[in-house]
């Protein structure tokens, strides 16, 4: 059934399902002229599960040079399984074009940007697959001797080098899974660190622009969460700050450039502030692609921070993941790192310390992902200083090009000079002034995926209302954002013009809009065979 | 820099057009003591070449990544066998897993926030949750989580919001890093956690199996508790009794979490369909050892427990023509909307990982996961029958997968370190972890890619002839291994 035959049904302006040729459906769906994208013809295919025959391999295992063994006596009947249910049996040629199918259905930064606010969409570099699977990584096991590891070791010693200088922090862990890991270990390491002083304090100071993981992060580390509003530029309201800042307060969580884009440009106050009440400053590193070769948190007061490899580091988000999130932190907290840390030992080799007494523990097993590590380092590698300077500077420009070809078509709430991201809102095309019904962030989110385009950051920071959120990153070239400037303009034009258009987009894709309410109503999180299918 | 697509001349238009006099006044905002005036001090710019160089050395073992040292002293390298899992089990990959996820369409896509344009990924998770549900008898699985360690400690979290209870009784035979995690995460969650033993040698009459105390578990377990946490096969490689400890946990209204850290099991192994959850680690299915990461935790439950599972879901819709398509799901769970009031921090989940091991799986398939498990089992026998008659004795009672604890003559140190003067590396020293066992326990493991040959060579090398000078066993082990390739 999803399978659609070569000219599919259409619900026309009155409801009437019309069939209609490609063409003419294709001039109806725009107002104005997408540059970027053209119709593209993918293939329908099923479920894994509805291909499948039995008999069918797609697999061959070797000879078995030891004797076979009767898994019956060697478990009994009670152990031994009997059968694997649905599980599927297709030839190798069928898997590659399932998966391949399936692919062609997916958008990509290999296909074009991603203006996702926050997130950091940037080019993944191809040797960075290469050598993380040369066999000696690939291969090493989490528990071989130390005399074999020498080679991994270097890696996660020569990595931390790096992030230490660019952060100009004093020591790290990488055991952290993921951004959202990293902010936890982060907090642990300021819990442990209040209490070596005395109390673990009640309360983490987080400013209302924050990602919902800072929050979220700070409950599951037994800490209240304290609000700080923004001022009217959209940073910390210092004042407020003085106020909030007491006895109790553990540390501030502070996302520097903000999540609208701007550098604090008061943080050292802020540091002195909290620093002066025996509060740290934690700030979170999801900006980091902002100030790369051009400041450093450790010298303008940061403690303790987390970095996002797969943002900054060039790690490929994968769909959703693996990331990795290091956290670098000041003297003060090193004692407190998860075990084990890197230790170069006297002969100059270098060993995993586990020795570590005041360690809040670990925080994932072994040393984190350390495919991740190898990828991140080689884009430092690739880059060196001058080329991490120079992603920076390119990062920034892009958006502030953005920013001044976009002021005026759309309402931008915060005036403050951007860095490497741009926060724009939906009040012009939503409000509109012949008090017809508008259009929304979300809704020309999708439209631009009509235009060739993934969606900018919808409906953040919550500071924001209707925000879009558009961070170019440094991969894109002129040529590039001027097709996002122009699909933008053409889209604020239909939103103008015709904007039921715009609220029922995207209409260029292999599905429409999918329905999110009728899958959380009643869910439905596996198939459950041919009937159900 | 080959990355960044801009000329020169593209800056500087652009700068004009924007009318900004320089790219340094775009960072005024940075307040000019903190600006970077220099260069920071890493490593210059590398070529492609000089990467691959350079990592080249690091895989030969080179602490430095120094590629002229390699050149000098090329004899560095790899090991010729070993017999460690433990938690990271080296099982052969398909060759087209790494030539599907690394389609940049796969590779190169972000989170499917906007399904229109993700239904790769999307049908893809879909398809990886069925194949989890099918293995763990499970009705409910997620789309991934970090991996195993993290994995176990959200299963017991979500236990605790699922029976409003604080108290997780943990079998001591769970990953000892699982358990490390655990207690670093749950701190300061006021949630405690009560280990429970294994039947251990020189418990007297009863037989030592390796299995956990079901007395001592018993005893452990109080209305208070919220789940027993129990691993199997377990850290020793024994496949515990799960409807006896379900029983016990059960009787007092505990939910029962099983961690399955070897996902091979699943093909021979009956799956633990009396856990109310199952954590597990996926890293067996298509997944490098790769230093320890990434892999792939994923939970699996059973449906009632739907609005407490953690991590991303996919599930099935419509779109507005009325077709098939998949979309994230029940996020309202998570910290997108909840902010303090979030049951889990987590964001990312491992997407890519997933992927290869829903490839993984498809490759082998109904009939290839029960027959990958026997040839596990097959080589695992073989190899305990090797080290047994090399003088190894078998130190637990209870059916094992491909694992096993082996008591021997000699110290783990000074038996691996004879193993890895020939490129061996022995058994897993259990004494870091399990000190009561002694010096002389060590925990082995084969799988389908161990050969005959290596079994042998280790085996050879095990036996120590009593007043024995010279060992011939130098001597078998070169000839087993010439005469094997």
């Amino acid at each position: 059934m999803s399978r659609q035959g070569p000219s599919e049904k259409i619900r026309g302006s009155a409801g009437q399902r019309v069939k209609r040729s490609r063409e003419v459906r294709m001039a109806e769906k725009f107002v104005g002229t997408p540059k970027k994208a053209t119709t593209h013809v993918n293939q329908n295919e099923n479920l894994i599960f509805e291909e499948s025959s039995p008999g069918k391999k797609g697999y061959r295992l070797a000879q078995l040079d030891v004797p076979a063994v009767d898994a019956s006596a060697l478990l009994g009947d009670a152990l031994r399984r009997d059968g694997l249910g649905m599980m599927p049996e297709l030839s190798e040629i069928e898997i590659v074009r399932h998966f391949t199918r399936l692919s062609t259905w997916n958008y990509a930064i290999d296909l074009g940007m991603y203006p996702l606010g926050s997130c950091t969409m940037k080019y993944n570099p191809r040797i960075n697959e290469a050598v993380a699977r040369l066999e000696g990584l690939a291969e090493a096991h989490p528990y071989q001797p130390e005399s074999l590891s020498q080679g991994a070791l270097g890696i996660m010693k020569l990595l931390s080098d790096c992030l230490l200088e660019i952060t100009g922090m004093d020591a790290i862990t990488l055991q952290p899974a993921a951004g959202a890991q990293g902010e936890l270990t982060g907090l642990l390491l300021v819990r442990a660190y209040q209490e070596s002083k005395g109390r673990a304090r009640k309360k983490i100071l987080i400013p209302d622009s924050a990602h919902g993981t800072n929050p979220a992060s700070a409950a599951i580390c037994g800490y209240q969460v304290a609000n700080l509003r923004s001022n009217a530029l959209g940073m910390v309201d210092l004042a407020e700050l003085e106020r909030m800042v007491d006895e109790d307060v553990a540390a501030m969580m502070l996302t520097n450039p903000s999540t609208i884009g701007v550098f604090e440009s008061e943080i050292h106050k802020i540091a002195d502030i909290l620093h002066a009440k025996g509060a740290l400053l934690y700030m979170d590193g999801a900006n980091m692609n902002a100030l790369v070769g051009k400041t450093r948190p450790g010298d303008f007061g940061v403690d303790v921070m987390h970095l996002n490899l797969h943002k900054t580091f060039s790690t490929p988000h994968g769909g959703g993941g693996p990331g990795s999130g290091p956290v670098a932190c000041k003297k003060i907290l090193e004692p407190f790192l998860p075990q084990p840390t890197i230790r170069t030992n006297p002969d100059g080799s270098l060993g995993l310390e586990y020795n570590r007494p005041q360690s809040i523990g670990r925080v994932r097993a072994w040393y984190g992902n350390f495919g991740m590590f190898v990828r991140a380092l080689a884009y430092i590698l690739a880059n060196g200083p001058d080329g991490l300077r120079q992603t920076t500077e390119d990062a920034v420009l892009n958006a502030n090009y953005i920013r001044a070809k976009l002021e005026g078509v759309f309402d931008l709430p915060y005036k403050s000079p951007s860095l490497h991201e741009v926060v724009f809102s939906d009040r012009l095309q939503s409000q509109r002034k012949d008090g017809q019904p508008g259009v929304k962030t979300g809704d020309m989110g999708k439209r631009l995926i009509d235009y060739g385009f993934h969606a900018y950051t919808v409906s953040f920071p919550l500071v924001v209302p209707g925000a879009m959120m558009i961070e170019p990153t440094e991969s894109e070239s002129r040529d590039e954002l001027d097709l996002l400037i122009d699909a933008l303009r053409q889209i604020a034009r239909e939103a103008e013009e015709n904007p039921e258009l715009v609220r029922t987009a995207p209409h260029t894709t292999r599905l429409q809009r999918l329905d999110e309410t009728m899958a959380a109503r009643k869910p439905v999180l596996r198939w459950k065979g041919p009937a159900a299918g | 820099m080959r990355y960044l697509p801009k000329s020169s001349a593209d800056r500087e238009a652009m700068l004009a057009e924007i009318g900004q006099p320089s790219i340094e006044a775009l960072f005024e905002s940075i307040p000019a003591e903190y600006r970077l005036t220099g260069d920071l001090r890493i490593p210059r710019q590398h070529s492609e070449s000089e990467i691959l160089d350079r990592f080249r050395a690091f895989g030969a073992n080179l602490a430095s990544g120094d590629a002229e040292e390699l050149a000098a002293q090329p004899a560095a390298g790899q090991p010729v066998a070993s017999f460690l899992g433990a938690g990271a089990y080296r099982h052969y990959r398909p060759a087209i897993i790494d030539s599907l996820v690394q389609r940049g369409e796969f590779l190169t896509s972000y989170t499917p926030y906007q399904p229109e344009i993700a239904q790769g990924t999307l049908q893809a998770m879909f398809e990886f949750q069925t194949m989890i549900c099918e293995l763990t008898g499970m009705e409910i699985a997620n789309a991934s989580m970090y991996d195993g360690s993290t994995g176990a400690t959200e299963s017991v979290l979500m236990a605790c919001r699922v029976t409003g209870r604080q108290g997780a009784v943990v079998a001591r035979t769970v990953h000892p890093e699982y358990r490390e995690v655990l207690s670093t995460l749950t701190r300061h969650q006021e949630i405690s956690i009560t280990e429970v033993d294994y039947i251990a040698p020189g418990a007297d009459q009863r037989d030592q199996t390796g299995r956990i105390d079901l007395a001592a578990l018993d005893a452990a377990v109080t209305n208070e508790t919220a789940c027993v946490l129990l691993q199997s096969p377990n850290f020793f490689g024994v496949i515990e009794d799960v409807a006896a400890v379900a029983e016990i946990a059960h009787r007092k209204g505990a939910l029962l979490i099983v961690s399955i850290a070897e996902a091979v099991s699943l093909g021979i192994v009956r799956a633990p369909v009396e856990a109310d959850i199952i954590s597990m680690e996926a890293q067996s299915f298509g997944v490098a050892v790769g230093y320890g990461g990434p892999y792939c935790g994923v939970i699996a439950s059973k449906e009632q427990f739907l609005r407490q599972m953690p991590g991303r879901l996919v599930g099935e819709t419509r779109d507005a023509d009325g077709r098939r398509g998949y979309v994230l799901t029940l996020s309202t769970r998570e910290q997108h909307i909840r902010r303090e009031k979030a049951t889990s921090n987590i964001c990312t989940n491992q997407a890519l990982v997933a992927m290869m091991v829903t490839i993984f799986l498809t490759v082998y398939g109904k009939q290839g996961l029960r027959e990958l498990a026997e040839q596990n089992l097959a080589k695992a026998a073989y190899l305990e029958a090797a080290l047994r008659s090399a003088g190894g004795k078998r130190l637990f009672t209870a059916p094992h997968f491909h694992e096993f604890a082996l008591t021997t003559a000699e110290s783990a140190e000074e038996l691996n370190a004879r193993l890895l003067e020939q490129r061996i590396v022995g058994g897993l020293d259990l004494a870091r972890w399990y000190p009561e066992l002694g010096a002389n326990v060590t925990l082995w493991c084969a799988t389908e890619l161990t050969t005959r040959a290596q079994m042998d060579a280790a085996a050879a090398l095990l036996y120590v002839p009593a007043g024995a000078g010279a060992r011939e066993s130098d001597v078998t082990f070169q000839q087993t291994l010439t005469g094997a390739r």
